[in-house]
């Protein structure tokens, strides 16, 4: 976790959901969060249900009718987009983090070059490739099923 | 290494264990209409067929992904959970307790998730008749 410094974010849940005019990274952030949680909350249920193949076909197939029906075909295909999103903008996150996506130092001369000259056309990137996997997803789940 | 720049090394290092678990699962469940992987749905048919569960049960290599996924995935998400309710900036004993549960109830999920893999992986040896 990174540590605040002395200067704790005062502004509770806003202070994360809100990037107000920081650039779109900054509302990529708060995407790549909700997902995360929405993520977590599926796969905590997820291994509960999908447990019940340990106790054989009967079960199985109950726990599975019961999770059917459009509600819940919409549900999954909302966490399948959330996985797109998350994964494809967790690997942008973990190039910046490794330093493999911020370019190198640089003398500041005018015109002044910045690093976000290099992690702009990565986040474009990335929610291009975000965006090939949700046509497919959305191929799989509403046309080709 | 400080402790917590130790943990967010291991939440990194999930986070390329379910990206390439993950996508396999994902590409398994939710893409077998546009990517075919044979082997991975060999009976055919829905991937949640009791057929197709069986068949990718019982190899014990799925077996091994499923709780290293499960392991990688428990960590990375309650991990990442931690850290967004502790930049609420929560009382020093209310973090304490944010961890104890977050641990407690991710050992438990762990250990009945590594529980359901074995236990299917010996009932599809069972069904398959070796």
């Amino acid at each position: 976790m990174l540590e605040t410094k002395g200067h704790p974010n005062r502004l509770g849940l806003w202070g994360w959901l809100g990037g107000g005019r920081w650039g779109v990274e900054r509302y990529l952030y708060t995407l790549h969060r909700v997902t995360g949680l929405g993520l977590l909350a599926y796969f905590l249920l997820h291994i509960v249900v999908t447990s019940s193949r340990a106790l054989g076909q009967g079960p199985w197939q109950s726990a599975m009718a019961s999770v059917s029906g459009p509600l819940f075909k919409l549900g999954e295909y909302l966490v399948f987009l959330a996985f797109a999103f998350h994964a494809v903008n967790g690997i942008r996150l973990g190039l910046i983090e490794l330093g493999f996506a911020v370019g190198p130092p640089i003398e500041p001369v005018y015109p002044y070059r910045t690093s976000l000259d290099t992690q702009r056309p990565l986040a474009i990137a990335a929610l291009l490739v975000a965006a090939v996997l949700v046509v497919m997803g959305t191929l799989n789940f509403w046309v080709l099923e | 290494m400080m402790r917590d720049q130790k943990l967010w090394t291991w939440h990194l290092a999930a986070g390329v264990v379910i990206l390439f678990l993950l996508g396999l699962h994902m590409t398994v469940m939710h893409l077998d209409s546009v990517v075919h992987f044979a082997g991975l749905n060999p009976a055919g048919g829905h991937p949640i067929d009791w057929s197709n569960v069986v068949a990718r049960a019982k190899g014990a290599g799925m077996t091994v992904s499923y709780v290293l996924l499960l392991g990688a995935a428990l960590f990375h998400g309650l991990y990442g959970l931690r850290n967004i309710l502790f930049e609420l900036n929560p009382a020093r004993w209310l973090r304490g307790a944010v961890s104890v549960v977050l641990l407690l109830g991710g050992l438990a999920l762990f250990a009945y998730g590594t529980w359901a893999a074995v236990a299917s992986f010996n009932l599809a040896k069972l069904a398959s008749g070796r």
